[in-house]
């Protein structure tokens, strides 16, 4: 067992990035995961063989985990809504280089430049692609401070796994709530190795380049086939969830992040007042846990979606459950938190 | 006998994709002759750019990788920041550099990255087929300012060596061009400098290249080299704008 720390969790990200071996950040300010980029700062500064650069921007920024990327080193950037939306473009080029890199989104309210409070309106953005073309990021979905170490370790792993950039979604709340939290020693994971296609300079080899573009349609359609083959692997090998008094529960909840830590609570205070309810809380948006969503709608007649937003999340649940039961919603957005009391009444509405 | 001239090792023996009379291919084989000189070819990544050069990754035998329109200095950033070893450099045109990467650029330079950028201003978009540039001459006419660059509405076309010569980090800032031996002579211990500027750690680096682009411009090869001189070096004065003393 390591030592228990009280953090910040947009610092135990970053703490959580340099354990895994990323020296290279690249950021800019935005409420409210600024903690972060300043975490970086002081670290990596610091650091030898490491660079933390301030970016112009958020395109900069996303550019410069390209560009480090491309020489084989684990790279960062984070921010928050509308400085994700700027990085899409660069996104969208790392995802057709095939290249692994970790993207942080600390959502907060939208659209537009919205509020500075929790909210979970970039669900599409985060778990659709986000930007231009057919591809996908790999999306954890942490709902703890300790989530978010654990989580941040894991998508670089995976990125490098599946050579593709990973996000973590999470919301103001955990990014500036303060909880314990432990490093633990991780178990080595295999990793494939790099050296077949970074640029490091062609001494003792054929030149090598990374373009995320083919003019030749058949070609780039082979480059989209070979991506799905991945995305299809990913979905079939990588999708995480939690699950709650789903056996004999009368109700099913559907929540991530920080919504599903206030869930918890609900149900609780349901089994109090003898209402039976279930959570199932998926730890990857992308690839989404539909089995075990589509396995419970055999047995469980009602769903509750709740989510910081209007209802995004919802689309992939009702996929998942494909008919087979009643699938409802509540949501709150802007950056208001929904209150347990509330989930709770929401609730009994359908019971 | 005696083998006088030859394809430098730098260049693939790819055939260039670009149009009869164009710069680019003069602009491709200085810089690969000044990484021979260097002997850096085997250290050198390039990024190459969306424009008519996006195949510039074809033509140069060294590590290259493609950014978005703009977005080079940005990716050579990340580069050299990770790989602090290589040679770095970016090739980018007038639409890349000085409209939608504007912002990259600057801060590129005021960051004093140590990074060398090859800028082709030929007053024009080429790849997408002959739209106003912000290096467009007032004027000239362009298929989005068919009756000429009118400057109340349009703006004056941007001098990016001038502006960039007034950051501090910009080490070393030039203009060339290639209309003639005595200037491609001038453009090549240009680039020279420019790598020199790097192989030194001494910060950001640019030579700005003016280049024809006949096809777009309505011109023959050698009616397009005197429209650029007779036009555009006028008003893109030639010379270098910062120098440091170690390579004047």
């Amino acid at each position: 067992m390591g030592e228990k720390i009280l953090m910040k969790g947009n610092e135990a990200i970053g703490e959580a990035a340099i354990r895994a071996g990323c020296r290279f950040y690249f950021g800019y300010p935005i409420t409210p995961q600024s903690e972060l980029t300043a975490y970086m700062a002081k670290r990596l500064l610091k650091m030898k063989d490491a660079a933390f650069v301030q970016a112009e921007s958020e395109i900069a920024a996303i550019n410069m985990v390209y560009g480090a990327a491309a020489t084989g080193v684990r790279a960062m950037t984070s921010s928050s809504g509308p400085g994700i939306s700027l990085k899409q473009e660069g996104i969208s080029y790392i995802a057709c280089s095939e290249l692994p890199c970790v993207v942080v989104n600390i959502q907060r309210g939208g659209p537009g430049l919205g509020s500075i409070q929790p909210a979970q309106g970039d669900y599409f953005q985060a778990t659709k692609g986000g930007g231009h073309g057919d591809y996908h990021l790999i999306v954890f979905a942490p709902s703890s401070v300790q989530e978010l170490v654990d989580l941040t370790m894991d998508a670089f792993d995976l990125a490098d796994q599946y050579c593709n950039p990973a996000m973590i979604l999470g919301d103001g709340l955990l990014g500036q709530m303060m909880e314990a939290v432990e490093f633990k020693e991780r178990p080595k994971v295999d990793l494939p190795d790099k050296s077949s296609w970074t640029l490091t300079g062609c001494k003792g080899r054929e030149h090598r380049y990374i373009v995320p573009f083919d003019l030749d349609p058949h070609i780039l359609e082979k480059l989209n086939k070979k991506m799905d083959e991945k995305y299809k692997k990913i979905k079939e090998k990588e999708a995480r969830y939690e699950v709650i008094n789903i056996e004999n529960a009368d109700l099913i909840i559907v929540a991530y992040g920080t919504v599903a830590r206030i869930v918890k609570t609900v149900i609780n205070n349901a089994k109090k007042e003898g209402i039976n309810i279930g959570l199932i809380r998926p730890i990857t948006l992308f690839p989404f846990p539909e089995k075990i969503i589509a396995e419970t709608a055999e047995r469980v007649r009602k769903f509750l979606v709740v989510e910081m937003s209007l209802g995004q999340m919802i689309e992939d649940v009702k996929l998942a459950v494909s008919g087979k039961a009643e699938v409802n919603f509540y949501g709150r957005t802007g950056g208001v938190i929904p209150s347990p009391v509330e989930i709770l009444e929401e609730v009994k509405k359908y019971l | 006998m005696k083998k006088v001239f030859g394809r430098p090792e730098s260049l693939t023996d790819v055939p260039f994709t670009y149009c009869p009379g164009c710069h680019h291919g003069i602009a491709h084989r200085l810089v690969a002759e000044v990484l021979d000189e260097f002997g850096i070819r085997e250290k050198t990544i390039g990024v190459c750019p969306v424009g008519c050069s996006v195949f510039a990754y074809l033509f140069f035998d060294c590590d290259v990788i493609c950014a978005a329109h703009g977005r080079a200095p940005a990716i050579a950033t990340g580069v050299k920041r990770s790989k602090p070893d290589s040679i770095v450099f970016t090739y980018q045109g007038d639409g890349d550099l000085a409209s939608i990467g504007t912002a990259e650029i600057v801060h590129s330079a005021n960051r004093g990255e140590n990074i060398t950028v090859i800028f082709i201003n030929n007053a024009i978009y080429g790849m997408t087929g002959g739209q106003m540039a912000p290096t467009t001459l007032v004027g000239q006419v362009t298929q989005t300012s068919p009756y000429g660059r009118d400057p109340k509405t349009m703006g004056y076309p941007i001098k990016m060596s001038e502006m960039l010569s007034t950051i501090k980090g910009a080490t070393y800032i030039s203009r060339v061009a290639l209309t003639k031996p005595a200037y491609i002579v001038k453009a090549k211990k240009s680039i020279r400098k420019a790598f020199q500027v790097q192989l030194d750690g001494k910060g950001f680096s640019m030579v700005e290249i003016l280049s024809t682009c006949p096809t777009n411009w309505g011109l023959s090869p050698v009616e397009a080299s005197k429209w650029l001189e007779e036009n555009m070096i006028p008003y893109y004065p030639l010379g270098e704008f910062r120098i440091p003393e170690e390579v004047a």
